[in-house]
């Protein structure tokens, strides 16, 4: 049953991507235009896996750095919001500057930020920590500020400090926005991750890129761009997955709100 | 014996004068109520005794000055924590305390199935209703073991017929635990129910004008007569509350937050 509300549940998109595949596969085709400008699906799948081996050796490299820039997006997030929280005057100061720092464009950034810190791991994880951080960052901090005022309260009364109430009321009072944020920003994450390695890189989906097109290869820049998604969609699952797990309450108040006739005495 | 005094209580939110010299005495065992219109400045009592605000006046308790932890404080809803299980809430207080986890769970395991709760520990708040909420905060409440209860307006979001029946289960609770208990409400019935006396204040700034004796005998649930007899207090606090607050009707006692 439940296999069959997913499926019903995911036809339509399924439908829908397999529509637009469809089409493009039959104006490649038909349009009579040259492969080295619009390859057909077909012709990128298959090139994707003849070339399975260097997409590989290129994808880990980009997983790595998303991975790696990520954590220290998430933790930096995790200990200024908390400072944050704590010290409003650091709010004051900091956030004009993190407003700021969204407004800078990524192409111009990505080469910078090579130049200053050369090819390796560092200024991926710089370049995918700033795309990253300011979501989880708002969204942290606008959760703290959602904690009830009675919990506060109560928690007072009971003598806990205000440590106390940041751990127990503030942190998790923060969790459903944090999610919100999490989930916005890990979707820029292996972009982010691309614009660095696009930049300057050994290896790595956005070096690769930027060689399959100074060799007219558009398939493989496409089966690049795929792999590229399918990371992102993977991480994006991933996210919604560890909120489920990290917040069970949640989906035991929607099954409730779902059943009005359950009321108990 | 008294247990708390308090003594010509003022307060002023800058130019806003919300209380005007309350005084008022709780006995050992006692349940008192303060009965008021809406705004009457009721909650800002409460902040005030439990150290959230500051005010003027004298506040005693057994004779010494109030110090910090003499109160278990239930808010007006019910302030479950969504992300903590029902009994992970009640064990709330505790912890705070500096009890362990486990040691809070098997001292608040067994009051469940009195506090109508039995089969629920391990649900989350979003599951159970509001009147099985209302009994979990005060659970919660009770397990402190302070030397008093201070209940906001405990049952002032529930829907009529689970309020009544709430009310009803609070004068049992009450009376097999004999709880020094301070309730603040806005309904007079409810306070004519549960309370030994009861202080009627005036709107803003809030004063006393009135302190009137329960002397029924418990449980006052049951026969025609006490209705009868508890039917004739409400009247009179009523008339003490309508004539002394505004004559313009939609002055009177609507439901808000104070």
């Amino acid at each position: 049953m439940a296999l069959i509300a997913a499926f019903a549940k995911f036809f339509p998109a399924a439908l829908a991507f397999a529509l637009l595949l469809l089409a493009w596969e039959l104006y490649a085709r038909l349009g009579g235009i040259a492969p080295t400008v619009l390859p057909a699906p077909s012709r990128v799948l298959a090139q994707a896996w003849e070339n399975r081996a260097a997409l590989a050796d290129n994808t880990l490299p980009t997983i790595r750095a998303t991975l790696a820039g990520f954590a220290c997006s998430l933790a930096a997030a995790f200990v200024l919001s908390a400072l944050v929280d704590f010290l409003p005057r650091l709010r004051r100061a900091l956030f004009p500057l993190l407003i700021a720092s969204q407004t800078l464009p990524l192409v111009a950034i990505a080469p910078l930020v090579v130049l200053w810190f050369g090819f390796g791991l560092l200024p991926k994880i710089l370049l995918v920590a700033l795309v990253t951080f300011f979501p989880m960052m708002v969204a942290l901090v606008e959760g703290y500020a959602a904690t009830s005022a009675e919990v506060s309260q109560m928690l007072a009364a009971m003598g806990a400090g205000r440590w106390r109430i940041f751990w127990l009321a503030r942190l998790p009072s923060g969790m459903p926005y944090f999610f919100a944020g999490l989930r916005i920003s890990i979707t820029y994450a292996v972009v982010g991750a691309i614009f660095a390695e696009y930049a300057g890189a050994a290896k790595g989906l956005g070096i690769y890129m930027l060689s399959a097109k100074n060799n007219f290869r558009p398939d493989l820049v496409l089966a690049a761009v795929a792999v590229s998604s399918a990371l992102t969609l993977a991480l994006f699952g991933l996210a919604v997955l560890v909120q489920r797990l990290a917040m069970p309450w949640e989906r035991a108040g929607r099954d409730r709100k779902a059943e009005p006739s359950g009321h108990r005495p | 014996m008294t247990r708390l005094e308090l003594r010509d209580i003022r307060k002023n939110f800058g130019a806003l004068e919300v209380l005007a010299g309350v005084s008022l005495d709780v006995g050992a065992g006692e349940f008192v109520s303060i009965l008021g219109p809406s705004g009457a400045g009721k909650s800002t009592l409460f902040q005030l005794l439990t150290g959230a605000i500051r005010g003027e006046g004298e506040m005693r308790f057994d004779g010494a000055p109030l110090d910090g932890a003499r109160f278990a404080f239930m808010p007006q809803r019910d302030a479950l924590m969504p992300w903590r299980r029902v009994i992970d809430n009640a064990t709330l207080g505790l912890e705070v305390q500096g009890m362990k986890r486990r040691a809070a769970r098997e001292r608040v395991a067994p009051l469940f199935a009195e506090f109508g709760l039995a089969g629920f520990e391990r649900a989350w708040p979003a599951e159970l209703s509001g009147g099985m909420r209302q009994r979990a905060a005060l659970l919660r409440t009770v397990v402190q073991q302070r030397d008093m209860l201070l209940l906001d307006e405990p049952f002032g979001a529930l829907d009529a017929l689970t309020r009544a029946a709430m009310q009803r289960w609070l004068e049992t609770m009450w009376q097999s635990h004999r709880w020094t208990a301070l309730l603040i409400t806005h309904d007079v019935r409810e306070a004519v129910l549960l309370s030994d006396r009861i202080y009627v204040l005036s709107a803003r700034p809030a004063r006393v004008v009135r302190e009137v004796a329960v002397p029924l005998p418990r449980p006052r649930i049951e026969s025609a007569a006490l209705a009868r007899e508890a039917a004739a207090i409400e009247a009179g606090i009523l008339d003490t509350l309508l004539g002394a607050a505004d004559p313009i009707p939609d002055h009177s006692m609507e439901t808000r937050n104070d």
